[in-house]
């Protein structure tokens, strides 16, 4: 499934992300872009556990900004799945 | 035994930092609030983080989340995301009609019948935020089973009625009146509403001696230094404790006996007074003043 349309959720506030999932070229895939303050510990974990979720959703080509503040896994999968249903009432 | 509900602490729905510490302050319930705290471009974002909270965090008490009203394009959407997570409770804001909460009733049966849930495990308590809803009070305590407590929500009532808040509060002294004695008809409890002033503590001491005194089995909350003022004036001295404690003897020893009759000190005992001695124990094991699971476990 390819979206069209952006789709924004969260804040920078301490213990929340903030997701944009936009789209990509054709082809190109699940493009994530991760920034956080624990990307050393946990950066990784957040990547895979964003990745997987889009994949879950049927997402193809995409791009996910990540600007995380100490979420939880909980937390996180709110706002991607949040940002995901935005972006697609946007799509035409 | 009743379950406690001294103080049910509101916590904004799309703040995953208060959603995730709203455990460690002791509230006998935290209400998780899609409704007035929750931006209207922000509510798709709301139910969908308290969902997930509500499924990840283990919670030291009772959940509850407080859905926009039924009638709202919020509402239906509020219960089909969030009922699946299985909150405890179902808090609803502005009740106004037994007709609507016997559609909420449905709609949660419906819901814990496909996600395997024990029918009637969801409780719900309404707000009553309106004139037209105080006088249908009993009548919304009583449309359904699931009705656990009937709360006051004075700004919108206050707001209904053209008036504004006083320190002495006597403009809620009649709706305060009429929901202890439509809760009470209707055999749930009353929760007074919040106060808003949290800096104001020798008001809201004052406030919460006297709902006491009416009756009322808690308070809302909106910040935690709250508790701890509201659970000190809930608390029973020792000698309420100690004669609870007889009476409760007493009252064992009768069923023991088979007798119908409960008598202490050669005195005869009414039920109302065993219900009254257990709800004393229980805000004293609440407060670990004495052993013994809480009502709250």
């Amino acid at each position: 499934m390819t979206i069209v349309g952006t789709g924004q959720a969260g804040t920078l506030e301490s213990s929340d992300i903030l997701v944009t999932v936009s789209p990509a070229e054709s082809g190109s895939g699940i493009i994530l872009q991760l920034t956080s303050p624990v990307i050393k510990q946990f950066g990784r974990h957040i990547e895979e556990f964003i990745t997987n979720l889009a994949r879950e959703q049927g997402l193809s080509d995409v791009t996910i900004h990540a600007n995380d503040r100490g979420a939880l896994d909980c937390t996180i999968e709110a706002r991607v799945l949040t940002a995901i249903a935005r972006s697609k009432v946007k799509a035409v | 035994m009743e379950k406690l509900r001294r103080a049910m602490m509101f916590v904004p729905g799309n703040n995953p930092g208060m959603l995730q510490n709203a455990g460690i302050y002791k509230a006998d319930t935290v209400i998780f609030d899609v409704e007035d705290s929750v931006l209207i471009s922000e509510k798709d974002a709301a139910r969908q983080l308290v969902h997930n909270v509500i499924k990840t965090v283990k919670y030291p008490c009772e959940v509850a989340v407080r859905i926009n009203h039924i009638t709202t394009p919020y509402g239906k959407e509020d219960l089909a995301v969030i009922l699946p997570a299985k909150p405890d409770l179902i808090r609803l804001p502005k009740a106004e009609t037994a007709e609507e909460i016997k559609i909420i009733d449905e709609i949660i049966s419906e819901a814990e019948e496909k996600n395997g849930f024990a029918h009637g495990s969801i409780k719900m308590m309404a707000a009553i935020e309106t004139a037209k809803g105080l006088m249908k009070a009993y009548e919304i305590c009583s449309a359904s089973p699931r009705m656990v407590a009937l709360a006051l929500g004075a700004e919108d009532f206050l707001a209904d009625l053209k008036t504004t808040r006083s320190s002495h509060g006597s403009e809620l002294f009649g709706a305060r009146s009429q929901i202890i004695l439509a809760a009470r008809a209707a055999g749930v409890q009353a929760i007074d509403t919040v106060f808003t002033n949290v800096n104001d503590e020798e008001a809201f001491i004052a406030e919460t001696t006297r709902i006491k005194e009416m009756g009322f089995d808690g308070k809302s909350v909106i910040n935690p230094r709250q508790i701890k003022m509201l659970y000190k004036i809930f608390a029973p001295t020792e000698k309420e404790i100690d004669l609870a404690e007889r009476v409760l003897a007493a009252y064992e020893e009768a069923k023991a006996k088979n007798s119908g009759v409960i008598a202490l000190n050669g005195k005869m005992i009414d039920v109302p007074v065993v219900t009254r001695a257990e709800r004393v124990i229980g805000y004293a094991r609440a407060l670990g003043l004495r052993k013994g699971g809480s009502t709250n476990d």
